[in-house]
């Protein structure tokens, strides 16, 4: 504790990130094992200590939900681990999922001061190292819970659910999350595959919203099983939030587009991550490909070529109209890709996929492509070159090129969808129906699980505004307040609160 | 794995055997019964392990709270249900209603057709339409006249029934489009006809009616995973659109499906199913081998 008085400055700190271990990629593209290993304690300490702990930080902006960064680090440094998790459990349900799979390098780590000098301080790893530890240890922070008698339903056990359930039950309200699938998790537990997020994690986590009492109920398709109307209305729900994902991918519109060798990465990985395809002991069946091209660049294509990769794929190419710095994908899994043996083809775009006789796929044939001028995006559009049309060898196309809304509860409900068809709200992620809130993919197309989760604690703030419920994110801490916060020997945190003697 | 139907399941209530290939099971899921409406199916998964199968809902009864599911054992996961589902066992997952259900109203004179497995899913339709108000005649098809099912439920609910045969065994001879043939030589102001069974009998419903202008509506049942418009697995090409069978249909206008493609996309998985259906019916029979007293039995699954 002492030794932390002396402040640290960029001269003081460790240069080097601590290292990190991975499987080498030669073993790892034959298993679905985790590739990125965890810090071990004297790893994280390394990293703790090059924090600067900055008094006005930049990185806690730079969090969809504000984790307190360098207080979490300040706990790691004095080897308070339990404490660090309770600190971060203050805004983020899940930081074994989140410091695996958020983008930290747009998020918190962009900003980090120490990144102007050395490599911004690793606060992913730290905080995946706080949430391992957490499901290890067995740790939750569950607190007591006063029932209030309100009963909130939340459509989607993704992300976004998660995080609005979690805190409306910690407000006291009587929480039901509805699935579709026959396992909760939403796009946790379809589309991230186990060597990014391990399905025990999955688990963990989900389990730690049953201890706040949050119900699950899956095999509940919303829409049709009964309406959000109706979920308002005689289901008696109190207010209701809507997180049912994006989904519905997008294809080429390209001739071929509909081949048996054409398929959505979303239908891969279901096939691969949810229904256990890649198990012989699992019944659902599994496209396998020799030379496999996943066209598109972002987080979903990188997960589907390395899924083609570790599911024997000869080779696996990636196919992407722009160029590597217009690619959305984190940076750590272009890196693994590239690791893994997966050959990029930047500005080329395939404009036909091509039969092999059999309803199959022989090849694709691509055009060259070139940046032009920037578009609404603020990327740079590309543009064919003229006579750049090739053949390009592959018998699996899979397509990561985005998605669209998903229609069922625009198709079952009088809800105000914008021209999209994305669920439409106001600035407190209030929809068109009165108690009904909506956040996550469905509201702003495809995104982050963390931004998911942001949007759905940011609903959650709103519904309990809308029930008159006291806000709960207001952290009371515990502890002996300092004498200048007590006022006639009273907690200055009680102010305004009249005592009553009960008789 | 996370499992959290382990206890639960849906409780499949009676089973009852068409044929040597098909059985009926019905489930008792009173939400699911509420809910279902002509035209839409369930996504089912018989055990843990199992894949995600699509069905069309055959019939449902809001007072007892059940659903009925009409199957053809035909692969591996469908011969296993045949082999294991019994009443008062249970399915691990029943989801639904999917897709949109049928439009019913507005319609003075229908005729439904079900060809095969088809048979079964048409009926809700049909008295969906009789209590919309409209005059229904039933085209139903079987192989032979032992393989006949419901032609009581049809003649309660429908105007004319027509059944058609094969071999001429039962009712006309010939398939679907023999029935369906004299049923528009009959009626000159037919509004709509609704096709439901294999791909290959929809398209000859579809050419049948195309001369004569009458719309057609067919259910179509691609391969699918998620059912809830996810995966795009059941993409089908109506027109020049893409649709997913799953959430913008099952049904379309039989004129305009590219029954071509689909046939293509049924056959995705041809040799993956093959092989499973021999490696399980290969277990089957090491299973129901009598085992010598002193070999310990391998644990079969409930």
């Amino acid at each position: 504790m002492a030794d932390r008085k002396k402040k640290k400055t960029i001269r003081t700190i460790p240069r080097d990130r601590a290292p990190v271990r991975e499987q080498a990629p030669g073993e790892r593209v034959r298993n679905f094992a985790e590739v990125t290993h965890g810090f071990r304690v004297e790893d994280a300490l390394h990293e703790a200590d090059r924090c600067l702990l900055c008094p006005d930080p930049v990185c806690v902006p730079g969090c969809p939900v504000n984790i307190d960064i360098p207080r979490f680090i300040a706990k790691i440094s004095d080897k308070d681990y339990r404490g660090a998790y309770d600190v971060i459990t203050e805004t983020n349900l899940l930081p074994a999922v989140c410091g695996r799979v958020c983008p930290q390098e747009n998020q918190c780590e962009g900003p980090c001061v120490v990144g102007d000098s050395y490599a911004p301080v690793a606060i992913g790893r730290l905080e995946r190292f706080v949430g391992d530890m957490a499901i290890e240890k067995g740790w939750t922070s569950v607190p007591y819970v006063e029932p209030n008698g309100f009963k909130i339903g939340i459509v989607g056990s993704g992300p976004a659910g998660m995080a609005c359930a979690a805190d409306m039950a910690k407000a006291g309200c009587d929480v039901v999350v509805y699935e579709a699938f026959h396992v909760p998790g939403g796009v946790l537990r379809y589309g991230i595959p186990d060597f990014r997020l391990p399905n025990e994690v999955i688990d963990a986590e989900i389990d730690k919203l049953k201890m706040l009492g949050v119900r699950f109920e899956c095999n509940t398709l919303v829409g049709r099983l009964f309406t959000i109307e109706q979920m308002i209305g005689e289901l008696g729900f109190d207010a209701v939030f809507i997180g049912t994902g994006a989904g519905y991918p997008s294809f080429l519109g390209v001739p071929g587009d509909s081949l048996n060798g054409v398929l959505s990465a979303n239908e891969l990985l279901t096939r691969c991550n949810m229904m256990r395809a890649k198990d012989a002991s699992y019944d659902t069946p599994l496209p396998l490909g020799s030379r496999v091209a996943v066209i598109g660049a972002g987080n979903t294509a990188m997960d589907a070529m390395r899924v083609c990769r570790r599911l024997g794929a000869e080779q696996v190419h990636c196919v992407y109209r722009r160029t590597r710095n217009e690619a959305p994908a984190r940076a750590e899994e272009v890196h693994h890709a590239e690791e893994e043996g997966i050959e990029f083809h930047w500005l080329t775009a395939p404009v036909e996929i091509l039969d092999d006789g059999k309803g199959g796929v022989r090849g694709m044939r691509c055009v060259r492509m070139e940046l032009g001028e920037p578009d609404a995006s603020g990327r740079r559009r590309p543009v064919p070159v003229a006579g750049s049309e090739h053949e390009f060898a592959c018998d699996l196309v899979v397509v990561a090129i985005g998605t669209n809304a998903n229609p069922i509860i625009g198709q079952t409900s009088k809800i105000k969808l914008d021209r999209r068809g994305y669920i439409e709200v106001d600035d407190d992620m209030a929809t068109s129906l009165i108690g009904v809130y909506a956040g996550g993919d469905i509201v702003t197309g495809a995104a982050t699980v963390i931004e998911a989760m942001g949007a759905g604690r940011k609903a959650a703030h709103s519904m309990k505004a809308y029930l008159c419920l006291r806000d709960t994110d207001a952290v009371y801490r515990s502890g002996p307040p300092p004498a200048a916060a007590r006022l006639f020997g009273m907690d200055a945190a009680e102010r305004n609160f009249a005592r009553i003697r009960s008789a | 794995m996370f499992d959290p139907m382990a206890s639960t399941g849906f409780e499949i209530v009676t089973r009852d055997d068409f044929s040597d290939l098909t059985f009926l099971l019905e489930i008792r899921h009173p939400m699911l019964a509420k809910a279902a409406k002509p035209g839409q199916f369930v996504i089912a998964m018989s055990h843990e392990r199992g894949e995600r199968i699509p069905l069309t809902i055959a019939d449902y009864d809001r007072t007892k709270g059940t659903i009925t599911l009409v199957i053809q054992a035909v692969g591996k996961t469908t011969k296993e249900m045949q082999r294991n589902c019994r009443a008062g066992t249970r399915l691990f997952a029943v989801t639904g209603p999917m897709g949109e259900p049928s439009r019913l109203s507005g319609r003075k004179k229908v005729i439904c057709v079900g060809g095969g497995l088809g048979v079964a899913p048409i009926y809700p339709q049909a008295r969906g339409f009789k209590e919309a108000g409209a005059h229904v005649i039933a085209v139903i098809g079987f192989r032979a006249k032992d393989l006949v099912f419901w032609h009581d439920k049809f003649a309660a609910c429908c105007d004319e029934v027509i059944v058609c045969t094969d071999d001429g065994s039962a009712g006309v001879k010939g398939n679907v489009t023999a029935g369906l043939g004299l049923a528009i030589g009959r009626h000159k102001d037919v509004d709509e006809v609704v096709a439901i069974g294999p791909p290959v009998m929809m398209k000859a419903c579809a050419e049948t009616t195309k001369p004569h202008g009458i719309k057609t509506t067919v259910s179509l049942n691609p391969i699918m995973v998620d059912g809830t418009g996810m995966c795009g697995g059941c993409r089908v090409k109506v027109g020049n659109e893409i649709k997913f069978a799953c959430v913008d249909g099952p049904d379309f206008d039989g004129h305009r499906v590219d029954f071509g493609d689909l046939m293509v996309r049924l056959k995705r998985f041809a040799a993956e199913e093959k092989a499973a259906l021999e490696r399980w019916s290969e277990s089957c029979r090491m299973a129901d081998r009598p085992q010598p007293p002193a070999a310990a039995s391998p644990p079969e699954r409930p």
